[in-house]
């Protein structure tokens, strides 16, 4: 990879949750994974968590940390989806 | 009664061509006679009125489907046209086609290898999730790469240069193509070339874009109308075919009995002007078609456009009963959260009311009262009576009685507005939500809606003829809704920014400034003229005797409108802004200090209550709620307005008088600030000019020239200002904020200024000057638009056209805003209309997936935060420690509790004031 775009200092934290984290999450909602908003397996984040983290397949979920001008911190979560 | 029925997303639109045999096909009739109806007033059959086209009569049974009025939606026609024509929707497409592909052959004017490369492009696109806006950026690509070969690489012809002449005449090397040779030349291309052009084989052929059968609206989109002289008028698009069929007849005639082919191409042409105008009667190269008066007929396409089309007046726009829509006048003694409706208005207007056993008492006798109750005293009547079967009784004075025996549990009466309804008022353009709030009714004479002035900022409403529009509320859901969430209290503090929208303005800031500004006080008579109209008040003690005679102070009576434990420091509007603030000594009486409730010291204007600014306002709103706020806010407007008219206030043209020494002092401040531009135009002249770094020498000059005329103004302005004190009408309403600026009045008394147009003195008009008043080349200041004159003394005529150019620049910004950010806001609307903040705090949108996870990240109220922050720390320490352990605390910090505001309250209102310009008129 030329260029490690989770380096740049826009590009928020990323982190694919496991199993039994994304279950909490989608009961702590009270909502279906199709709820979720969506992000394409092929978007460069999820690439390169891919390559370091191991596979990544569709229907897991990433835990996306910002910086949040009114929060400070504000976390979202995003459903993998193909392509 | 539940309406069941399954929704449905829809996933995708597909647009596509009609074929000629598709027109044929759905075709109830072929139409041929351009004749309408017979004698007897019955249509002809295969006329443009044909019956199997639906009825629009009642009475009449349509031949197609057998339906009467109510059920036969209409059947389209078709007319055989003689000669092809182009459809004028399609003639870019056309000539895209027809530039691509070989003249000879028909295939795409590409090598396979050129195919390929594109083919996978597109490919590409999809497989990454593009939408039709990206794959059409290729598709054009292809066609402008196709459209540049000379030689067909399939059959080596050579190709010609297509044009097209506007709108509907194509030629190839400069002579005419027909549109016959068009629709031969679009035949022979392939399906599988089509593809790469955007357009799908199976649907749409490119041939179909040209005409040979043109399909006839149903009756029902454009039904004739029978004049009361018996006359039928027909509609526009009537008239049109009847155009088209004529021309279309005789150009068969000819062509069939072989007449000369320039007859017959005559004939073609014409019918193409039809057709063309029967679709867009405003195809910019030809004249548009007109009726026999002179008016342009509105056909297909002007059906549709513009604001009086289809789209905006009968989709995005519908109207609505139980509105009303009048002009507005203010009533200063009605509450913010009342508006007058004129009695003509509210007995139009109704509410339904269900009767059931607590009600039906009185609810019967207000039916037995009819429509109009007698009497002095407005009192709501009853227009209609709804049964338990859904039927509708209109109420007469004659019926009233007996309709009022019947009435039973489970009827429903409209009974019209009386004081307390709650009803929405809107001021059109709704561009946030102050913009529709919910009002009390109060049933007034006249003909005007009244409303409190406190809620002209929000709706940014005027009295120099602006129209409002009223709602009566029709369910209880929808009532209790306006109350809990509408309600004008509810919306003084403003979402956009963490402080009041609604607040005192003009006259109510001017009121309270003579009411409070320093010492002065009323007598007896005046304290209690003034306190008459408060709704709770107690005379005071009076706090001043001198020589027998009881004075009340302002500030005191300015007290009894304040909640009783409030407390709050800040700084006036007129505050001087002195280095080191005297705080209670001020000289200004400009440091407002309240405790307990009571005015210590200070002037109250524009910074304590008006709108945008008010402090004290923002304090009551945030800490003992809107319906304090409410009743303070007209409180205070009582007493204003009282004030107001003891003090009496006037302002006129001799308000900008100035002695004549000063106005000698400001001519010699402008012809020293000439000289030296003419000194610095000089130095320029000769090189002599010390050029600002990343500035050009022309750039030098013009920087410093500005400058220089920039502080002559204000100098001019400040000599000026040393006369207008606190006792001239127009200064009070500047410094208080009342209305104007400083800037206004040494406009008026002073010097005008320099005109700018972009930020730079003017330069345009004639070749190397502005006018030709002045010399080829001239730098100087009368040259290049310095107004020395005031308004007060009028201009010259050069200046005066120089002012005309400045002034020019703000209306063209201001009519360039408006239009972009109205455009701006239909898109954010359309974009967000639908999203919702559920009850745990997700936005999510209609389909329930979440937007975002906590509403605006920290799930905060923007309108219950301080400026954007949750809370406001300074303001809850102050109130924890109280004023003199806080004061330790924060050192030389200021102790308003809401003081960090100021700065950017104030851009906000200039954001505001950019955004809403002053209306010339209405
Ligand atoms: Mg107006
Ligand atoms: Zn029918
Ligand atoms: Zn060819
Ligand atoms: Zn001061």
């Amino acid at each position: 990879m030329p260029f490690n775009v989770m380096e740049h200092q826009l590009v928020p934290e990323h982190r694919i949750l496991s199993e039994k984290e994304a279950k909490t999450i989608l009961t702590k909602l009270k909502i279906s994974k199709e709820q979720l908003p969506k992000i394409r397996i092929s978007d460069p984040c999820i690439k390169i968590l891919d390559e370091a983290m191991g596979p990544v397949k569709e229907g897991m979920i990433v835990e996306i940390t910002r910086t949040s001008e009114t929060a400070g911190r504000s976390k979202a979560y995003r459903l993998i989806i193909r392509r | 009664m539940i309406e069941r029925g399954i929704s449905k997303r829809i996933e995708s639109i597909k647009f596509a061509l009609l074929s000629p045999d598709e027109v044929r096909r759905m075709s109830a009739t072929k139409i041929i006679t351009a004749d309408t109806y017979d004698d007897d007033g019955f249509p002809i059959d295969m006329g443009l009125m044909d019956s199997h086209l639906g009825v629009i009569e009642p009475g009449l049974r349509c031949k197609t489907c057998g339906g009467r009025v109510d059920d036969c939606p209409g059947h389209f026609g078709h007319i055989d046209l003689a000669m092809p024509v182009i459809h004028v929707g399609y003639v870019k497409e056309i000539k895209k086609l027809l530039q691509a592909t070989c003249k000879s052959c028909g295939r795409l004017l590409l090598t396979k290898k050129q195919l390929d490369e594109y083919e996978k492009e597109r490919e590409t696109i999809e497989e990454m999730g593009g939408g039709y806006l990206e794959i059409r950026l290729v598709t054009k690509e292809t066609a402008k790469d196709a459209s540049k070969r000379q030689i067909c690489p399939h059959c080596a012809t050579e190709q010609s240069k297509i044009t097209l002449d506007k709108p509907t005449t194509f030629r190839e090397d400069g002579h005419k193509l027909t549109p016959k040779e068009v629709r031969e030349r679009l035949e022979r291309i392939p399906d599988e070339d089509l593809t790469p052009l955007g357009i799908a084989p199976g649907v749409a052929r490119p041939d179909w874009m040209i005409l040979t059968a043109l399909l006839v609206p149903p009756v029902t989109v454009r039904p004739s109308i029978t004049l009361e002289s018996g006359d039928r008028s027909e509609d526009d698009l009537t008239h049109k075919l009847v155009d088209v069929l004529r021309i279309n007849q005789r150009l068969r005639e000819n062509r069939d009995a072989g007449a000369p082919q320039l007859i017959v191409e005559d004939l073609w042409e014409l019918l193409q002007y039809h057709i063309t105008t029967y679709f867009d009667n405003q195809t910019s190269g030809i004249p548009p078609a007109r009726h026999r008066s002179g008016r342009p007929l509105k056909t297909l396409v002007q059906r549709l456009k513009g604001k009086e089309g289809r789209f905006r007046s009968n989709l995005s726009g519908k109207r609505v009963n139980f509105s009303a829509r009048t002009v507005i006048s203010p009533d200063p003694l009605l509450s913010m959260n009342e508006v007058g409706v004129p009695l003509e208005a509210a007995r139009e207007l109704t509410v339904p009311i269900r009767v059931q056993d607590y009600n039906i008492d009185y609810v019967r006798e207000w039916v037995r009262k009819g429509p109009l109750p007698k009497g002095d005293i407005y009192e709501p009547g009853v227009n209609y009576v709804i049964r338990s079967d859904g039927r509708r009784i209109r109420i007469t004075d004659k019926n009233a009685e007996t309709v009022a025996e019947t009435i039973e549990n489970g009827y429903t009466v409209e009974r019209q507005l009386m004081d307390g309804d709650i009803v929405l008022f809107n001021r059109q353009p709704s561009l946030h939500r102050m913009s529709m709030m919910a009002h009390e009714v109060r049933v007034m004479p006249h003909k005007t809606f009244r409303l409190n002035l406190s809620v002209c900022p929000p709706y940014n409403a005027d009295f120099d003829g602006d129209e409002m529009n009223l709602h009566a509320l029709q369910s209880e859901e929808a009532r209790a809704e306006a109350k809990i969430l509408m309600k004008v209290q509810e919306h003084i503090l403003s979402p956009r920014f963490g402080g009041p929208v609604i607040g005192a303005i003009h006259d109510h800031i001017t009121g309270a400034f003579l009411l409070t500004y320093k010492d002065s006080k009323f007598t007896k008579d005046e304290t209690i003229n003034l306190l008459s109209t408060l709704r709770t008040a107690k005379m005071p003690k009076p706090k001043i005797k001198k020589k027998k005679t009881e004075y009340w102070t302002g500030k005191q009576l300015f007290s009894i409108a304040l909640p009783k434990d409030l407390t709050i420091s800040f700084r006036a509007s007129i505050c001087q802004a002195c280095d080191k603030c005297k705080k209670d000594n001020c000289e200004n009486d400009a440091y407002v200090k309240i405790r307990k409730g009571e005015v210590i010291c200070g002037t109250i204007d524009e910074k304590a209550i008006g709108a945008f600014k008010g402090k004290i306002l923002d304090k009551i709103a945030r800490d003992y709620g809107p319906d304090r706020a409410r009743v303070f806010l007209d409180d205070v407007t009582k007493l204003s307005i009282g004030a107001i008219m003891v003090r009496g206030f006037t302002t006129g043209i001799d308000d900008e008088d100035i002695p004549e020494e000063e106005k000698r002092q400001i001519s010699e401040v402008l012809k020293n600030a000439a000289n030296r531009v003419k000194k610095l135009v000089v130095a320029y002249k000769e090189g002599l000019l010390d050029q600002i770094p990343g500035r050009s020498l022309e750039e030098t000059l013009e920087v410093e020239a500005m400058k220089v005329l920039g502080k002559a103004r204000n100098t001019a302005g400040e000599i000026a200002g040393k006369h207008l004190g606190l006792e001239n009408s127009a200064v009070i309403m500047a410094k208080s904020g009342a209305r104007g600026s400083m800037l206004n009045l040494s406009q008026m008394a002073g010097s005008i200024g320099q005109q700018a147009v972009r930020g730079e003195r003017l330069s345009r008009g004639y070749w190397n000057r502005t006018l030709p008043h002045f010399e080829v080349g001239d730098l100087g200041a009368d040259a290049k638009g310095f107004v020395k004159s005031s308004y007060k003394s009028g201009l010259r005529p050069t200046e005066y056209f120089f002012h005309s150019m400045g002034g020019r620049e703000g209306l063209v910004d201001t009519a360039v805003r408006t239009s972009r950010s109205g455009y701006m806001q239909r898109r954010l609307i359309n974009a967000l209309e639908d999203l919702k903040v559920k009850e745990d705090r997700t936005v999510r949108n209609t389909a329930d997936t979440i937007i975002q996870f906590t509403f605006g990240e920290d799930g905060i109220d923007p309108s219950r935060g301080v400026q954007g922050e949750a809370v406001d720390i300074d303001d809850t320490l102050l109130e924890v420690l109280g004023e003199d352990e806080f004061l330790l605390l924060a050192g030389e910090k200021e102790i308003a509790g809401y003081g960090k505001q100021e700065k950017d309250m104030m851009n906000v209102e200039m954001e505001e004031e950019a955004f809403a310009p002053e209306e010339g008129e209405d």
